[in-house]
């Protein structure tokens, strides 16, 4: 066994030093990138994911357009020095696309997309850096960006990825667990604990299922706070310079619509 | 579903627990002053509906995470940056995407594209001349796929698409300048968005974030009402611009790029004060793209010395 890295050692320890049920590192960066509505770079650990949101906007295909609603139009790349293994995957890869089919019904119910009939909402997610939970970091860091882009929601959506290493469930796995151990996405929306979002590409034993899926719900709402958190310090920044500007502005031409918030 | 009280009501106790978990956290952001950056999750137990909100369970909950607004029953939460909403009599300014029969689509910065028909501009030949086929022929004479308009919102469809006009001699198509894009929200209401600054610089200022920076016009060579002339106004080639005025163009749209990559509200008195200061310290226009001449310009003005 010496030469098998172990997923769970007799410490209670994992292979990058963590517990069972801890997550890694999140970093969240909501500043603003090019002319993208808004955008976010998200890393768990060392998987970096950045997305950029531009819509609702007139669908650049007219039969893509639902009369009733928007329609939500995700594509993903892959950039090829993301993984250890250069390797290009071209943009119809089938995975990618499964991926981005996910996402995009994972937002479907989160989104109010009747707000806006015959527009378009478009998510480009491009990662840099994979290093397993590639899902789970591409529906937290697409659920900041909408944000960012004032797109309404009825409530976050928060991923984790679970697993389970013989009996003991493990909490946001890296690659080298994932390639090990049988593992679930799962992505919730916190306010009423709905899940939006189960998917299992590895088998898994049902009596553990119900485990792992409650610790990673669970895990959803603490990882909803880290999340709320900097959707409301980047709404602070935001809002706290735009304050500056109207008094700088003050005694100037600007025409008080009497809102309260900003005077 | 609703049921209706008097404004300040009573949080009602059922919904005040259940909303225990989130109603912790958003309190201390409540107290900073009266405003509520609050996203998801917003515990308002009054009844009233408005934009930017949705309710469940007669709770009224944010959607997008911005500020409160309050007018008697209507609650409105206003997102921080979102596309442009379009507003009747709004100025804005778009780009020509498709030409239509008998109409023209227009980006203009909003969820759809907002639509000019044929009937809401001024043709040659005078602004009460009945439309002809041969005007529905010659369209593309008129405005044709990329060229940039300034216009005012007339209505809205159904669908919530906005209409534009452009009868009237301020609007039409744009020629001598340079477009910036901002987010809409840094472009408040003035009594005027056609500013002209003593640099010899004409600003037109979109409600929708597309702000156009063109070489000053003098009025008196403005067509007028009688002498409206097709040619010029419907025109697709630029006048002359001098070296200065080029500078001066490119100067102002800079500053536009700096304050708005700041997120500073746009106003005609701050861009004045910006472009003095940047003339007064810079030694070259290309200064402006430096990042820390943009915060030396934006600390300035801000605390406005």
């Amino acid at each position: 066994m010496a030469s098998r890295v172990e997923i769970l050692n007799e410490g209670g320890f994992r292979s990058d030093g963590r517990r069972q049920f801890e997550l890694r590192s999140i970093e969240m960066d909501m500043s603003q990138q090019g002319h993208a509505d808004g955008s976010a770079v998200i890393t768990h650990g060392l998987t970096q994911v950045q997305v950029s949101v531009f819509g609702p906007r007139e669908a650049k295909m007219r039969s893509q357009t639902i009369h009733d609603r928007a329609n939500i139009n995700v594509e993903i790349s892959i950039a090829p020095f993301s993984t250890g293994d250069r390797r290009k995957r071209s943009r119809g890869d089938k995975r990618i696309l499964e991926y981005a089919a996910a996402i995009k019904s994972t937002f479907e119910p989160a989104i109010q997309t009747s707000l806006y009939p015959r527009s378009q909402i478009d998510v480009f997610i491009q990662v840099i850096q994979q290093d397993g939970g590639l899902l789970q970091a591409c529906i937290n860091g697409t659920t900041l960006a909408l944000m960012n882009a004032g797109v309404p929601m009825i409530d976050f959506i928060c991923a984790v990825s679970g697993g389970v290493h013989s009996t003991h469930p493990l909490l946001d796995l890296t690659l080298l667990e994932e390639n090990d151990v049988p593992n679930v996405t799962i992505a919730v929306m916190p306010k009423t604990q709905k899940v939006s979002l189960v998917t299992m590409e590895t088998r898994l034993h049902v009596d553990r299922f119900e485990e792992v899926f409650r610790l990673a719900t669970e895990a959803g709402l603490v990882l909803h706070e880290e999340m709320k958190s900097a959707v409301l310090g980047r709404a602070k920044e935001l809002i706290s310079s735009l304050d500056m500007g109207s008094n700088a502005n003050r005694g100037g031409d600007v025409d008080d619509d009497g809102m309260t918030g900003f005077n | 579903m609703i049921s209706f009280t008097s404004f300040p009501s009573k949080p009602q106790a059922t919904s005040y627990a259940s909303s225990s978990q989130y109603g912790e956290s958003k309190r201390d952001l409540m107290d900073i002053d009266d405003e509520d950056f609050e996203s998801q999750g917003s515990k308002l137990t009054c009844p009233g509906d408005g934009h930017g909100t949705y309710i469940d369970d007669d709770e009224v909950i944010a959607s997008v995470a911005g500020t409160i607004e309050r007018v008697n029953k209507l609650i409105t939460v206003r997102a921080i940056r979102s596309r442009y909403n379009p507003e009747v009599g709004d100025l804005v300014v778009g780009r020509i995407t498709e030409v239509q029969p008998r109409r023209w689509k227009v980006d203009a910065h909003s969820r759809q594209d907002a639509v000019l028909m044929l009937s809401s501009v001024n043709l040659p030949g005078g602004v009460q001349r009945r439309k002809l086929e041969s005007d529905e022929l010659q369209m593309r004479g008129f405005f044709e796929e990329g060229d940039l308009l300034v216009a005012e919102v007339q209505a809205f469809f159904s669908d919530g698409a906005m209409s534009l006009h452009t009868r009237s001699l301020k609007y039409g198509k744009l020629r001598n300048g340079q477009l910036v894009v901002v987010p809409p929200i840094l472009v408040r209401r003035l009594k005027s968005h056609f500013l002209t600054l003593p640099c010899g610089v004409d600003l037109i200022l979109g409600l929708n974030g597309y702000i156009w920076v063109s070489k000053h016009v003098k009025e008196s060579e403005q067509e007028g009402e009688e002498g409206f002339d097709a040619e010029a106004v419907y025109s697709n080639v630029n006048d002359d611009i001098d070296e200065p005025t080029r500078t001066a163009i490119s100067r102002v749209t800079h500053i536009i790029r700096v304050l708005t990559s700041h997120f500073i509200p746009l106003s005609d008195t701050l861009l004045l004060e910006a472009y003095e200061w940047a003339v007064e310290h810079e030694s070259d226009v290309r200064d402006l793209l430096q990042q820390d001449f943009g915060d030396a310009l934006v600390s300035s003005v801000v605390s406005g010395k």
